[in-house]
């Protein structure tokens, strides 16, 4: 079944809300857009979600705080409890069951109450409120203490064990294995889930913490428009509509209030333009060949019969493939049949058998060229920016003396920062335009693309060579850094808007995408 | 949980489960037990002498016992890795529960030699013919079985 549908209508009675911190934690531009009637980009079912924005490679997203995730819970609890009767800590439990998918949740529970509560381990029902009580004559099951006057506790589903116990259960769940919403109840075959009012009888205050930021963290996971920052120690959660089968047209990529830019259909690093799968795709083939194409380019040959890698390890050139046992000569790549027994050295060039030999070798080294080509702008720019990142930090050590010496105040040194951090978007696009490059094939759209992709560099490049200049010459390029900066990133929103609008409607689809 | 654990103790004792007789390694250790395993009929361990080592860890009951087999077994549920391990089912952390007895855990031993569940295996090989070859797997388990399960 569908259950993204299903599960998209729940979350848009929730929406309802958050109305006003729309405007304030998304994006700016995000109010004015609403209206505009923009070229429909073949996403008309999902309008509520994909507004139509000024950019095509821009999604909308909204940022939680941790309290605001737990209000938005607690409020679907309180709604859930509200229709069905049911108290809070159980509606808590039924809701996690069915994945917050209310409207599922209600209808089910419309149809047959007792199957959902039983599968959702609420089953039968003792009936009295639980609470911690002596009981006469009482022998704890788990540890077969039997003093008199022991406290015990047990869920409504009457299995009762002595607090202690219960306790150590509890902290060994919560502590040690990190589990929260699936608790059982302690005895073996009941299936009923330990729900929060039990957790606030029984556990201390620092338990109960870990518990409900157990309970948050599962609830986010649950969830599939909803993701945790992954920034190391971020504690916000992000919105966002875009769905699984949409990622292949739209590469979702948003920033938190922390500064971080992820993608958040694979939470890795921003990497626009490229869709989520060639990402994989690449950083598979990169693990796999980037450290070996190199070397296999410098040391190696391909078989001209089957397409091995074969590596010359001695002095001689009568090849035999270890694969196919097809034999030839290394340097002309021709049948070593036809050399004759009295060849030493090759000097033969024109015979037939040679040419198609390195034909053959031509078109396998054509490929792997061509991936290097490339992998190796990609890895550059990775470089570069790490590079330009260090030259900042130098520059602005100068830039701090500078002041002191020159006058020039905070404010003016400022353009120094923008430009870095611009020089640092620029160079992750461009890194991730050659991943996309690689899977593109050639026509009049790449072609375009490349023109895109090359301006950008240059533009790049321009700025980065400016900011290798000497501390005192930067005063005196403030202008045109600033002036660079803003073509730089105007050169990138460029590319990245038609490159999105491309892959939208899909006139331009990478090989590797279906 | 010293109580706990000598009642559970003395019960296997007293009714041990089928097949199966069970010790402490050292006398003052409550918490380190050996079971000897008669190899069930029917099954390719039958006739040979099966030692497992039980460590009851520090939380028990609140975790599962390690189960480690001192005697090599050709069996897709257990390592064959030196140490003998064993973690399926409610061996597991997640699925143990504090009521849950020694009794019962021995006795899911026994069941799996005579049932192993190849969709849960560790050697994936042994799986894989358990499932495709039965033949081959009864006999290299028998086999298995006369040379290291000597009793």
């Amino acid at each position: 079944m569908d259950s993204d549908d299903d599960y998209n209508s729940g979350m848009s009675s929730q929406e309802d809300g958050f109305e006003e911190e729309l405007q304030e934690s998304g994006d700016d531009s995000m109010g004015e857009d609403f209206e505009d009637d923009e070229p429909d980009m073949g996403f008309g079912q999902d309008k509520d979600i994909m507004k139509p924005r000024k950019k095509a490679y821009e999604v909308d997203y909204r940022i939680y705080r941790p309290e605001e995730i737990i209000e938005q819970q607690d409020k679907q609890i309180e709604e859930v409890s509200a229709i069905l009767g049911q108290p809070s800590e159980a509606s808590a439990i039924l809701l996690r069951y069915l994945r917050w998918n209310k409207e599922r949740l209600v209808e089910s529970y419309m149809d047959r109450p007792e199957a959902v509560l039983e599968k959702a381990g609420l089953g039968p029902d003792g009936g009295r409120a639980p609470r911690i009580e002596p009981v006469p004559g009482f022998t704890c099951t788990i540890c077969f203490e039997d003093e008199p006057g022991a406290q015990t506790y047990g869920m409504k589903c009457g299995h009762r064990y002595c607090v202690d116990c219960y306790r150590q259960y509890l902290a060994q769940k919560i502590q040690g294995e990190g589990e929260a919403a699936r608790i059982q109840c302690p005895k073996d075959g009941c299936s009923r889930i330990l729900d929060s009012k039990s957790v606030d009888l029984l556990a201390t205050a620092n338990l109960k913490d870990r518990y409900e930021t157990l309970l948050t963290r599962t609830y986010v996971d649950d969830l599939n428009n909803l993701k945790w920052c992954p920034a190391p120690n971020c504690e916000y959660a992000i919105e966002c509509g875009v769905k699984r089968q949409e990622l292949n047209k739209i590469v979702p990529t948003v920033t938190c209030h922390c500064t971080h830019r992820f993608c958040f259909g694979c939470t890795l690093m921003d990497h626009q333009p490229t869709p989520c799968s060639l990402v994989k795709m690449w950083m598979k083939k990169c693990e796999d060949d980037s450290e070996t194409a190199n070397w296999i380019s410098a040391n190696t040959k391909e078989c001209p019969k089957c397409g091995s890698t074969i590596e010359k390890n001695g002095g001689c050139n009568h090849m035999t493939c270890r694969k196919c046992k097809h034999e030839f000569c290394w340097i002309c790549m021709g049948l070593w049949s036809e050399h004759g027994t009295s060849w030493y050295n090759c000097n033969r060039f024109e015979e037939k058998s040679g040419l198609d030999g390195r034909d053959q070798q031509a078109k396998s080294r054509r490929s792997l060229e061509r991936y290097l080509h490339y992998y190796n702008r990609f890895a550059n720019h990775e470089q570069s920016a790490k590079l330009d990142k260090d030259l900042y930090n130098k520059t602005e050590k100068k830039m701090i003396s500078l002041q002191t010496s020159s006058g020039l105040s905070w404010i003016e040194v400022q353009f120094l920062q923008t430009a870095s951090q611009a020089l640092q978007q620029c160079r992750q696009t461009l890194k991730w335009t050659y991943a996309f490059a690689y899977y593109l094939a050639r026509n009049n759209l790449t072609e375009i693309f490349e023109v895109n992709q090359k301006d950008l560099e240059m533009a790049v490049e321009g700025l980065s060579e400016m900011f290798e200049k000497q501390t005192a010459e930067l005063s005196g390029l403030k202008v045109d850094i600033m002036d660079k900066t803003a073509y730089c990133l105007q050169r990138r929103v460029i590319l990245l808007e038609d490159t999105a609008v491309n892959l939208k409607t899909g006139e331009q689809t990478p090989c590797g995408l279906n | 949980m010293t109580k706990r654990i000598t009642k559970e103790f003395a019960d296997l004792q007293t009714e041990p489960p089928e097949d199966m007789k069970v010790d402490l390694i050292t006398e003052n250790d409550l918490f380190k037990w050996v079971v000897t395993i008669n190899g069930p009929k029917d099954t390719p361990y039958a006739g040979g002498l099966f030692l497992v080592h039980v460590i009851l860890p520090n939380e028990y009951p609140f975790k599962p016992p390690v189960i480690n087999w001192k005697t090599k077994i050709y069996h897709p549920n257990v390592t064959n890795d030196g140490k003998g391990t064993m973690c399926l089912g409610f061996l597991r952390d997640g699925e143990w529960k504090p009521s849950s007895r020694m009794a019962a855990a021995l006795e899911y031993v026994r069941q799996l030699m005579i049932e192993p569940v190849p969709d849960d295996a560790v050697d994936p090989a042994i799986a894989e013919e358990y499932k495709n070859n039965r033949k081959q797997f009864f006999k290299t388990a028998k086999q298995w079985t006369t040379t290291y399960a000597k009793p």
